[in-house]
């Protein structure tokens, strides 16, 4: 059974814009986006294993910052080069202006 | 700036097969945590903004110029008037597009993606660089920037081969080796070393393009021997030689000279201040120490980053003379010792970071 984690207050991340959020030894990625929805990721880009919290939002793209690589943070695709591999996602939810991840 | 001679004795292997790979891969150098100053993130999201309009604005100019100076270039063929125009046409295809398929293929100069892609493929076309191949070897340049055995764009490699420096400021290795490699891809096959930074599902995408640029090559040469005429392969294909000249004076700058086999920019890298005509062809690539610490952001950006960590960085270049006044002596004495190399010497202001590749012998160094 898969627990809901407690990763940020919904506030701490401005819109389309993403936060690192580590638990249990794992790096997670936790998005905004631009119509104020949250969504969350593994947190290292499966090129080079790079943070994505530093990388760019751009609507429903977070690029990173080290080659450029793209992914859809909504279903985790991987689009376009150099990145193949497409990334982890993993369910959210807001509750009393806390965003939980399901962290499977 | 001081000048250093290591004591590291072999000499180097910059194979991607070879020895120094697999050493750089042993030593921690290969795909290494490389030095960044630190920048607000806030600052740092208005830094990667990205935007069309910087860049349609760039290209319009660019295309506009290309178009200006062909028509010139033919209108005046046969006369020695075309020879401005082919100058012109020439540096805007044999130069230009080398910035353009950097900033594109980073996909940083616009926004929309398909500009970005639109640019990529035609710059590459004129720069005869594969668009699969030397994105995969851009991004390993970027992973490993000037780790020998690692990366596959070190330009000047010790000791400098300094006969084909001043024959690729005419293209002839660069055109030779980018057609013998066309036609080898073309034949279906991709070398040891492209397979090293290839993913094994992208080669065949370099293979369809070396065969449909091929057949441009092919039907550019049929229509110069049926025009009798070298015009068609004036405007396609040799501006690669007689136009190069600008994209290797500057692109020489980048690391030449510099430090090998250390995980800092600022010591492996050269910021130039240059004219604004140059600034264009190269479109701010100058900021080079900025733009390999930051990738994401746009050429047009790079500016306003330089003055934002500049307080953190080596002393930039303050023109194009003055680093070739630094590199071209630096080039001869490694003729004598291939461990000589320009050391950057760090602000007082900067963050120090890993002290020990300030220190002599950057190897053995970055091996502990």
């Amino acid at each position: 059974m898969s627990d809901w984690v407690e990763a940020c207050a919904a506030e701490d991340i401005d819109e389309e814009d993403v936060m690192r959020f580590d638990h249990g030894g794992r790096t997670f990625a936790i998005y905004r986006s631009p119509d104020d929805e949250y969504f969350a990721t593994d947190g290292l880009c499966t090129h080079e294993k790079v943070h994505l919290a530093d990388g760019l939002v751009m609507d429903d793209i977070i690029e990173c910052p080290k080659h450029n690589g793209r992914f859809n943070y909504k279903t985790g695709d991987a689009r376009g080069a150099p990145v193949c591999v497409n990334l982890k996602t993993y369910p959210v939810k807001v509750d009393a202006g806390k965003v939980l991840i399901q962290i499977g | 700036m001081t000048a250093i001679t290591s004591s590291a004795a072999s000499p180097r292997d910059y194979s991607l097969t070879g020895r120094d790979a697999r050493l750089a891969v042993e030593n921690g150098l290969a795909a290494a945590e490389w030095y960044h100053t630190e920048i607000p993130r806030k600052q740092m999201k208005e830094l990667m903004q990205r935007s069309d309009q910087p860049a349609i604005r760039d290209t319009i100019i660019w295309l506009g110029a290309f178009v200006v100076s062909a028509a010139g270039g033919i209108w005046f063929w046969g006369s020695w008037w075309c020879v401005p125009f082919f100058f012109v046409y020439g540096t805007l295809y044999g130069s230009s597009t080398d910035s353009r398929w950097h900033e594109c293929g980073h996909g940083t100069a616009f926004r929309t993606q398909w500009m970005n892609d639109a640019v990529y493929q035609l710059a590459c076309f004129m720069i005869m660089r594969n668009p699969v191949t030397w994105r995969w070897s851009h991004t390993r340049h970027h992973t490993d920037t000037i780790i020998v055995g690692r990366d596959p764009e070190i330009a000047v490699m010790r000791p400098p081969d300094l006969l084909r420096v001043i024959l690729n400021f005419f293209g002839i290795l660069d055109a030779w080796h980018a057609m013998t490699d066309m036609v080898r891809n073309a034949a279906g096959v991709i070398s040891a070393a492209e397979k090293t930074f290839i993913p094994e599902q992208e080669q065949p995408k370099a293979i369809r393009v070396a065969r449909i640029w091929l057949a441009i090559y092919l039907v550019t040469i049929a229509l110069a021997l049926y025009l009798h005429s070298w015009l068609p392969l004036m405007l396609v294909g040799l501006p690669r030689l007689y136009g190069a000249w600008h994209h290797v004076m500057t692109g020489l700058l980048q690391h030449g000279g510099l430090a090998e086999n250390v995980i800092d920019h600022r010591l492996n890298s050269r910021t130039v201040y240059m004219n604004p005509i140059s600034r264009f062809i190269y479109w701010n690539m100058n900021y080079h120490v900025e733009h390999h610490m930051f990738p994401m952001v746009p050429y047009h950006a790079l500016p306003k980053l330089h003055e934002m960590i500049r307080h953190d960085l080596p002393a930039p270049t303050p023109s194009i003379l003055a680093g070739y006044r630094e590199m071209i002596p630096a080039f001869l004495r490694q003729l004598r010792n291939e461990d000589y190399f320009l050391k950057r010497a760090l602000p007082p202001t900067a963050k120090p970071y890993r002290e020990e590749l300030h220190n002599d012998n950057p190897v053995a160094a970055a091996a502990e």
